[in-house]
């Protein structure tokens, strides 16, 4: 059981308002309920997608609008940044390389006239990310744009977990 | 579980275990990839609200107290015994006398190797299309002919009513384009989509098309000479930055100054006439109202026909904001109408809110924020379907807002940074439905990706603010040290946020900039005055105090205008005299004690050429604060 000093709630709840507000386009001290996901990401937080749905669940999100306010927000934030298991760190990034490994992800261009569709790289890529908590097409595309070479096309998996892995010491008041 | 290197592309089909591997490995590298992308968006949006925060915090002080409007009222209107400024002032504002098109031709000669576009009266395509494609090469229009322009833009103004009535054609859409600020490249390419002004292709453009940008000039030398060309197809609206004293502070006067060394005085005199006769307001089928800020609840769309838009300058408007400013509004010039400016500020200046009711806009200091019930009763009042704005930045270009009644339209890509926004424009159609383009102008051929357009933006932003902590050092210093009470030079991150939030004023994620701006110990306190290694002046300059240095950094802008004021012959030279008397002003009206020698020495060690003279110019680029370390941000 942990006890936590009151401090670190306090400086806890700060931190989860500054970011909520971030995203609080009219200083309101509400959000749009579709950005609750990257705002607890950015906290540090390594939700799945429906995790998130629960935790928004647990917001009561205004029917009109899609809004979420503040005083619902921060209860159940604050409780995820204080549940330790919800941050799963670099374990978590080992984890994935190791399974990653699984489908090599060699990508290469076909000799094919004009077409550069991305369906054409890498099946594998593909099959990974329909699985599961699927990419949309814009995400597809942006984590391609990042991750391929442009030079020779390929994706080089090991440098893209590089990018993927946040060093967190310089970021973030406490080290889980 | 084994582990296999599969090293061929095709998927083949596996036991039931290794598909629930696949699941498990598709969704951690989902997880991965939407937290790294979380954390790019939440660095792409904390830039945005440095930008905004301290753009809307320099404007704030463009019309409340303590600041340059009400220092030059002051100056304006007291009996000072150092009447220089006052003198200079009374020159400025006054406008000169009207000279017309024939007038300019005998007074200024083009010269031979002058190959520019000359513009013959009164104007066609042709001198259109080769001032685009002069201004497509860089060159510079003649001041004769911005004179001449000016002055027949003017005469077609006045003629004009407050509010344009517009109605659409059968077949043909209307397009309205926002703030341009100065971005030429924005509109040349609002003209290769989207076709230049004609007949059958009609333009709305909503204010701000000076000021931040480097192509202001150029932009209203394109504007105007369409406008003479298709008086009944291009329409301007005026915007909060055809204002005199906002071009003084945003850089359009300085652009003219530089670009016309010999006519910048004329120019800007008979500009500041043109700005104060552009209309106010353009209504398409009396329908869809278009205006550059926005409206409160006391707008009042016939009285606002009715006024003389042209009295309503800037000292003066600026003046009407300051309630704070503990002047007297009535005791102002005295054929000042105090509505006449609420109502024209309330244009100009107010933002789109979503909640009710019509408060004072406190981000901008002048107009109002005005909710959903404010918009639907104006509506409902003169039986209007849609408010067309501008005035805000939008990632998108674009915003809609109160259920679909306002939209706002901003045009000026890239404006805070390459990569930090698009801009857009609106094609209305017959039957009054919006689409909307988007575009960004980029010097780049190929696209930045997202991490690389962040880190633009963010090391952008960071900068700035930088340097607003390095002009409030001491203050900073002094709120940090109260928190430190055993003088560990360390204090705790809480307490550093909330000193830096109090100095500094601006409301922004301190414990999520942090670490970009100040260096923590491992116990998770912060060393406070690392925040300033980073940072050092320019030039050093030995006889200066810091404190003085800071404030020299601090108000460089206000110190700029001022100084161009006193410039009558725009040498870029002022007298070590004026310079001291000046300094002592406004220190005093900021009530700031500078000890009368410091200045003096300081003065004495700039004058470099021991004339009496100091450039300016190059006194204030003196306290322009560099980094030492210019980090590229890296993910």
């Amino acid at each position: 059981m942990f006890l936590f000093a009151d401090g670190l709630v306090a400086e806890i709840k700060k931190k989860a308002t500054e970011a909520f507000e971030v995203f609080d386009r009219e200083s309101n001290q509400t959000v749009d309920v579709r950005e609750i996901g990257c705002i607890i990401r950015s906290l540090g937080c390594f939700p799945s997608e429906a995790e998130i749905q629960e935790l928004i669940e647990k917001m009561e999100v205004e029917e009109a609008g899609g809004f979420v306010h503040l005083e619902k927000f921060l209860p159940v934030v604050t409780k995820v940044l204080l549940d330790r298991r919800t941050y799963t760190g670099k374990r978590e990034g080992i984890r994935c390389i190791v399974l990653f490994l699984f489908y090599s992800v060699r990508i290469k261009r076909r000799s094919f006239q004009g077409k550069s569709s991305q369906s054409l790289k890498g099946q594998n890529i593909i099959l990974c990310c329909l699985s599961g908590e699927p990419f949309n097409q814009e995400e597809m595309e942006d984590m391609l744009a990042i991750a391929l070479d442009p030079e020779s096309d390929t994706f080089h998996y090991r440098d893209y977990r590089k990018k993927l892995v946040v060093d967190e010491t310089k970021t973030f008041p406490f080290n889980v | 579980m084994h582990i296999f290197l599969v090293d061929y592309p095709a998927f083949k089909c596996t036991p039931l275990l290794s598909v629930l591997t696949v699941i498990r490995a598709a969704i951690l590298i989902q997880k991965w990839y939407r937290f790294t992308m979380a954390r790019l968006e939440m660095r792409r949006r904390y830039s945005l609200s440095i930008f905004q925060s301290i753009e809307y915090a320099d404007e704030q002080d463009q019309l409340q107290v303590c600041d340059l409007p009400s220092f030059l009222y002051n100056v304006y209107n007291n009996h000072l015994p150092r009447a220089t400024l006052q003198q200079h002032l009374l020159e400025h504002f006054h406008l000169g006398p009207d000279l017309c098109l024939k007038e300019f031709e005998k007074k200024i000669d083009v010269p031979d190797s002058y190959y520019g576009p000359r513009l013959s009266f009164p104007l066609t395509v042709e001198d259109a299309n080769a001032l685009l494609h002069a201004f497509r090469n860089e060159q510079l229009l003649h001041a004769r002919y911005v004179l001449q322009l000016l002055s027949e833009t003017r005469r077609v103004l006045k003629e004009m009513p407050n509010i344009t009535h517009l109605s659409t054609s059968y077949s043909k859409d209307i397009t309205i384009c926002g703030d341009l600020h100065g971005n030429l490249d924005d509109l040349l390419l609002i003209f290769y989509k989207n076709g230049l002004p004609s007949e059958q292709n009609r333009y709305v453009f909503n204010g701000d098309f000076v000021d931040r940008g480097k192509n202001s000039m150029e932009i209203l030398i394109i504007l105007f000479a369409f406008l003479l060309i298709y008086p009944n197809d291009l329409h301007l609206n005026r915007g909060n930055h055809e204002d005199y004293i906002m071009n003084l502070r945003y850089g359009f006067t300085k652009e003219v100054s530089k670009k016309y060394k010999d006519h910048w005085k004329q120019i800007l005199c008979l500009l500041r006439d043109v700005f104060s006769w552009l209309p106010l307001a353009t209504i398409i089928d009396s329908k869809v109202l278009i205006l550059h800020g926005g409206i409160s609840d006391t707008t009042d769309l016939d009285f606002l026909n009715a006024l003389e838009r042209s009295k309503g300058s800037a000292l003066h408007v600026s003046h009407a904001v300051s309630v704070k400013c503990r002047i007297n509004r009535s005791k102002l010039l005295p054929q000042e109408n105090v509505a006449n400016e609420t109502c024209i500020l309330d244009i100009l200046w107010s933002d789109p809110r979503s909640q009710n009711g019509c408060t004072p806009n406190k981000s901008r200091g002048g107009g109002c924020y005005f909710g959903p019930d404010v918009t639907a009763k104006l509506f409902e009042r003169y039986n209007l379907k849609m408010l067309i704005r501008s005035h805000e930045f939008k990632p998108e270009g674009y915003e809609i807002s109160h259920d679909g009644k306002v939209i706002t339209i901003f045009s000026a890509s890239n404006y805070y940074e390459e990569g930090s926004n698009r801009g857009a424009y609106i094609k209305l159609t017959p039957e009054l439905t919006p689409r909307f383009v988007q575009y960004q102008v980029s010097k780049f051929t190929r696209r930045q990706n997202l991490r690389e357009r962040v880190g633009t933006i963010e090391s952008s932003a960071l900068k700035s603010l930088r340097e607003k902590i390095y002009a409030h050092r001491s203050e900073l210093t002094s709120a940090f040290a109260q928190y430190d009470v055993n003088g560990t030079g360390r204090i705790s991150v809480n307490d550093w946020a909330a000193a830096m939030e109090s100095v500094l004023q601006l409301e922004l994620p301190w414990r999520m900039l942090r670490s970009q701006l100040a260096q923590m110990n491992p116990d998770g306190e912060v060393d406070f005055m690392s925040c300033f290694y980073d940072l050092k002046m320019d030039q050093p300059i030995k006889e200066a105090q810091p404190a003085l240095a800071e404030t020299l950094c601090r108000y460089r802008k206000d110190l700029e205008i001022i100084f161009n004021i006193i410039d009558k012959d725009h040498s870029g030279l002022i007298s070590l005299e004026e310079f001291s008397q000046t300094w002592r002003l406004f220190t005093s009206h900021l009530g700031i004690d500078v000890q009368d020698d410091s200045i003096d020495k300081l003065v004495l060690s700039i004058d470099y050429n021991k004339d009496g003279h100091i450039d300016f110019n190059e006194f204030l680029e003196a306290f322009h604060v560099v980094h030492r370390l210019e980090k590229k941000a890296t993910s």
